[in-house]
């Protein structure tokens, strides 16, 4: 037995965007242990909705994270028309499940990015990123924003985007399927990435459920979990999709959904778009928030779950996120046990972490 | 530009962002925007970097982190705070875990307002704050520089004064560290 020694990983490392902080026990180059430890970056945005009224806390939620910020605003509106009892236009709801898979594309296409950066793979990185700007030209074009879009609001968008445009958006993402394509061969053909990718942390079915995993962590392992199947999420209903699933539960599987989403995206939006109807996009919100809902979504990183409860005035009471990193960190812990110290960056990128969300 | 002719690195650091500004930050590295071309270099390392960009504001838990790697960096160097948060807490600024603007832990040279910052404002930032390493780097060579400029004691005092009249338990806290 070698001489067991604890090395400190963040909470600045290069491969990290956002600080989190993992004390590796490690035994030669093998980690026996990973504590993690988090509080960076906790802002306490919870506790806003005691001083914002209900309509402007959408712009507060938005920016608990600028990855699925759009996801955040919708859970958030969703809760709140659910314990009002309002009823959004069909226009809107399609329009929202349009941009809401717009912004699981850049998610997955900035974490592939990311995971390339992790192994070493620089020049894929690039790749990655500068097809991404494409989906953001398309989010800027359509909200006004790259990151932060501030068009959901309680009953509704705040935008529509005329018929021509979203045709335009599906000729453009077409045309970007050989783009993309030609990148997911790097990472599921090329020898060098399978070598790094397969067999490395593996988290099997049972361990992902105990765990309770969530998103493309769970299904990487073989878990059937996909929100966007549960009733009451946008549209997806009409859209008749079935969920990405891998069975091999390591680093390869949990590329290989995302990837596969990637593709699954940009189908989504085409039905989207053939099927979107005419109508209004919002309708008038009157009153105040009287009891409470919880109401769950599926965001690019797995399951999201948003509780809001009012007591008849303009602020809410209380509202709650519960978010998918959150829910991944104790499979992440478990991926590291046994693994070499050398994959710890890519690991830790695997369950695709976003810290601002876990830690609000 | 033409102060332009040396290849600045860049260290980027998370203060309690909510990411917005940090894709962007590494937007700006990336093909679209492109900065390696002025020989602009994201580096893990506070040692290897003149540049440090900062977003988010700064709260108990990250302001040792934020003070940690400002220290390490080498002079001349300059601070870019990325961002409203980084500027004066932004949105969050009445949230109970954020002290305020990054300037409440480090001096700030250059600020690029923005929720989020776009890539093109956090480019501007860093060529102004190319500038200010630029002057900074004579003021050095002609002796006018000497420590690292850390905001006055008094100052930084007041302002925990002030945040802790909103909380009290941040008063015992400052004084165990004192």
């Amino acid at each position: 037995m070698g001489k067991r020694t604890i090395i400190p990983f963040g909470p600045q490392h290069p491969v990290l965007p956002e600080p989190v902080h993992l004390d590796l026990v490690i035994e030669d180059e093998t980690v026996i242990e990973a504590i993690p430890s988090i509080g960076f970056i906790h802002r306490g945005l919870e506790k806003l909705v005691e001083k914002k009224e209900y309509t402007e806390m959408v712009y507060v939620i938005e920016r608990i994270c600028g990855i699925c910020s759009f996801g955040h605003g919708w859970g958030y509106c969703a809760a709140v028309e659910g314990a009002m009892d309002v009823e959004v236009p069909k226009r809107a709801e399609y329009l929202r499940t349009i941009w809401h898979e717009l912004s699981r594309l850049h998610s997955h296409l900035l974490w592939l990015g990311l995971l390339a950066d992790a192994f070493g793979f620089e020049s894929l990185f690039m790749h990655c990123w500068r097809v991404r700007e494409t989906i953001l030209d398309i989010l800027e074009k359509t909200t006004g924003g790259r990151v932060i879009f501030s068009v959901c609001k309680v009953g509704g968008v705040r935008k529509d985007i005329d018929n021509e445009t979203l045709k335009e958006i599906v000729d453009t993402l077409k045309g970007m399927k050989k783009d993309i394509k030609a990148l997911t061969d790097v990472f599921l053909e090329d020898k060098s990435s399978k070598n790094r990718l397969c067999g490395v942390g593996v988290l099997s079915k049972e361990d992902a459920i105990d765990l309770g995993a969530v998103g493309p962590v769970a299904r990487g392992s073989g878990v059937v979990q996909d929100m966007r199947l549960a009733k009451g999420h946008g549209v997806y209903d009409e859209l008749d999709f079935e969920p990405v699933i891998e069975e091999g539960g390591d680093c390869y599987a949990r590329c290989k959904v995302r990837i596969g989403e990637v593709f699954q995206s940009i189908e989504l939006i085409e039905k989207a778009v053939s099927k979107i109807p005419e109508g209004p996009i919002s309708v008038e919100v009157k009153g105040n928030v009287e009891g409470e809902f919880v109401t769950r979504l599926e965001q690019p990183r797995g399951e999201a779950y948003y509780y809001a409860k009012g007591a008849g005035t303009k602020f809410l009471e209380r509202m709650r996120v519960r978010t998918p990193t959150n829910q991944n960190i104790p499979a992440l812990v478990k991926t590291l046990q046994g693994c070499d110290l050398a994959d710890v960056p890519m690991l830790v990128l695997t369950i695709d972490p976003c810290i601002s969300c876990t830690e609000r | 530009m033409s102060y332009v002719t040396k290849s600045p690195w860049v260290i980027h650091y998370d203060g309690s962002s909510c990411n917005g500004c940090d894709i962007e930050v590494l937007a700006c590295l990336t093909p679209m925007y492109d900065v390696e071309r002025f020989g602009i270099i994201n580096t893990g390392n506070p040692k290897h970097a003149d540049v440090f960009l900062v977003t988010g504001s700064v709260n108990e838990q990250n302001k040792g982190v934020v003070k940690q790697i400002y220290e390490q960096m080498p002079e001349p160097k300059v601070v870019v705070a990325v961002g409203i948060c980084a500027n004066n807490g932004g949105i969050f600024r009445e949230c109970y875990n954020i002290m305020g603007g990054v300037d409440t832990v480090i001096p700030v040279d250059v600020y690029v307002p923005g929720c989020a910052a776009r890539p093109e404002a956090i480019i501007d930032g860093v060529v102004k704050g190319l500038g200010v390493l630029e002057e900074k780097r004579k003021a050095l060579a002609s002796g006018q520089l000497t420590a690292p400029a850390a905001p006055e004691e008094s100052e930084q005092a007041e302002e925990q004064e002030a945040a802790s009249e909103e909380n009290g338990t941040e008063k015992v806290e400052e004084k165990e560290e004192a």
